[in-house]
């Protein structure tokens, strides 16, 4: 007998959203530490708005795809160490006992991270749109957002998954998360690309992906729509995923010596 | 021991080695054979390579040399094969502290393939018989140790497995859950048929459960039989006599010698005897000396237990004779070698 691949992922995956639904503290914290970031910044950068050729009236409108980022890192840590306990405890080796395909696996681990980062994006835009942020492009705009912030939390997922997959340790997983903390804030997280005047720090953030995934966020709450802004902003997101995924799946095997 | 092949084989172990890297050999070329139904023990303390053999035999682990055959499949040509085929409780009792006893059961048994209509009845009545029915809604967070043993069984039967590997199954139990693990094996074994390969440190786990034992120290197996044949076979039981007056210890030595040669390091106030017709001679001893009208304060019979056993084969006792920590399962890299 051998479950098909679809029971597997749906069974997977219903473990893992689960999991992620039991842990208040990830959830609460994956909310909670963003939008007290964007409250300070938005309060202590609001002047910024009077530079000329900045995008907007409104710093808080600005600010608003910050926490979208942000919380996406969140998912490197909340999926890295659930997966990392599993390995931790015994319990992968519970599964590799069963028929279990390891893309089943980790498709139904990164189920917890599209769970969160639903609801990540519903709270984040909605506290921003009750703050008095805009958003250009309308209710079918809130749509895209959502979208790719949720392609994006997969993407990070993907990310600590292989953490975890390499290094089997929950605290290992748990030191990344400063570490691609450190990529938000060399990004145009404060300021537009263009406005920035330090060289060394617009050179280092225009080479930065997380600048344009900030871009394709601020361009649905800015602009309405930019088709290069978002494609640009998916692609990245896409990358990050297969990248992820490969890479896990590649520490899959080594990881999973079963014969 | 005969072993058939095909639907009703059992376990076959020939030379099997597993060497880690800058580690010494965990599995250092063990041969072994388990019959279809037959319940083995496989002893020895912490780091003798016992749970290292199990993740070789449930295809976690590969092996570095030799061959193994479970249920009559290759354990490295055909991992997937002797995966459908067994069930494992795996050392430390690998369950997820935030889902209830009925989640598991649904996960297992919906990754074993159970058909839909099938799982909820399955896992009910294999929760049903490791006692676990009013638990089946908490999360096993909150289950004490025993019952985390128990729903870990019951996890490794979903599928109907016919070889069973159980992994220090009952190491941190009381002696309740201990015993209540101890029957349902033994009736797994004889009721279903079941095949079981059982690891332990406990003397009295291999004494009571296995039909064979198979002693392992250092990667090696230095022992194997029967618990009373390899118990006869490092010396016979003793019968120690102390009799009521210290004036009868003459009379008593004289009684106690028509049953064998004296046993050494008697007590002064006493006489013992080394049974040449073992432990069924305990009565005999009783009437000859009731006969001979002595009166007797105190009468013991030492048996040669599995400790003397695997002191006799490695010149240490079993209790406190442990060597390295366990592998982390499924690492090639670890360098250390499993219970």
């Amino acid at each position: 007998m051998s479950a098909a691949l679809p029971t597997q992922v749906g069974q997977l995956a219903r473990r893992s959203v689960l999991r992620t639904l039991r842990q208040p503290a990830q959830i609460v914290s994956a909310l909670v530490f963003p939008l007290f970031l964007l409250a300070v910044n938005s309060g202590g950068l609001k002047d910024a708005t009077d530079l000329p050729g900045f995008p907007t009236d409104s710093y808080l409108t600005f600010a608003l795809a910050v926490p979208f980022i942000q919380g996406a890192l969140f998912s490197v840590m909340n999926a890295g160490t659930d997966l990392a306990r599993d390995i931790e405890t015994g319990f992968l080796n519970r599964l590799a006992l069963t028929p279990l395909r390891g893309a089943a696996l980790l498709s139904g681990l990164l189920a917890g991270a599209v769970v969160l980062g639903l609801m990540q994006a519903a709270t984040y835009l909605a506290v921003g749109l009750i703050a008095g942020a805009e958003l250009a492009a309308g209710a079918p705009g809130a749509l895209v957002l959502v979208a790719l912030s949720v392609s994006l939390t997969v993407g990070f997922g993907s990310i600590g998954l292989f953490a975890a997959l390499r290094t089997g340790s929950g605290e290992a997983v748990q030191s990344l998360f400063p570490v691609f903390f450190v990529f938000l804030f060399i990004s145009s997280m404060a300021l537009p690309l263009d406005l920035i005047q330090t060289q060394w720090f617009h050179d280092v953030a225009s080479a930065n992906p997380v600048s344009y995934l900030l871009q394709a966020f601020r361009s649905l709450l800015i602009e309405g729509w930019n088709a290069g802004d978002l494609a640009l902003g998916f692609a990245i997101s896409a990358a990050i995923l297969l990248a992820g995924m490969y890479a896990a799946a590649t520490a899959l095997k080594s990881r999973l010596v079963r014969t | 021991m005969a072993v058939d092949s095909g639907e009703r084989a059992g376990i076959e172990v020939e030379g099997l080695v597993r060497e880690f890297k800058n580690g010494p050999r965990a599995v250092d070329g063990i041969d072994l054979r388990v019959a279809p139904g037959e319940i083995y023990g496989f002893l020895g303390p912490n780091g003798a390579g016992k749970s290292t053999t199990v993740l070789m035999l449930t295809t976690l682990l590969p092996p570095t040399a030799g061959t193994a055959r479970v249920g009559g499949r290759d354990i490295v040509k055909e991992g997937p094969r002797v995966r459908a085929l067994i069930g494992a409780a795996l050392q430390e009792a690998a369950l997820d502290p935030l889902l209830s006893g009925r989640e598991h059961m649904r996960l297992q048994t919906a990754l074993h393939g159970l058909p839909r209509a099938e799982r909820t009845a399955r896992g009910d009545e294999l929760l049903a018989r490791v006692g676990l029915s009013q638990a089946a809604d908490r999360k096993v967070g909150g289950y004490s140790g025993g019952m985390k043993r128990r729903l870990d069984l019951a996890l490794a039967l979903v599928h109907g497995p016919r070889i069973l590997f159980l992994d220090e199954p009952t190491t941190g139990l009381d002696i309740q859950s201990r015993t209540a693990l101890w029957d349902e094996v033994a009736r797994l074994a004889a009721e279903e048929g079941v095949t079981v390969f059982l690891t332990t440190q406990y003397l009295e786990e291999a004494d009571a459960l296995a039909d064979r034992v198979g002693i392992i120290d250092r990667g090696r197996i230095v022992a194997e039989g029967t618990p009373a044949a390899l118990k006869a076979a490092i010396g016979r039981p003793t019968v120690e006599a102390v009799p009521h007056e210290a004036t009868d210890r003459e009379r008593v030595a004289a009684v106690l010698s028509r049953f064998g040669e004296a046993g050494e390091g008697t007590r002064r106030e006493g006489a013992s005897v080394l049974l040449e017709g073992g432990e069924s001679q305990l009565a005999e001893v009783v009437r000859a000396l009731d006969a001979e009208g002595i009166a007797i304060e105190r009468l013991q019979l030492h048996a040669p237990s599995l400790d003397d056993v695997f002191l006799a084969k490695t010149g240490r006792s079993l209790e406190g004779a442990e060597d390295q920590p366990a592998p982390e399962a499924g690492s090639e890299e670890a360098g250390a070698v499993g219970g």
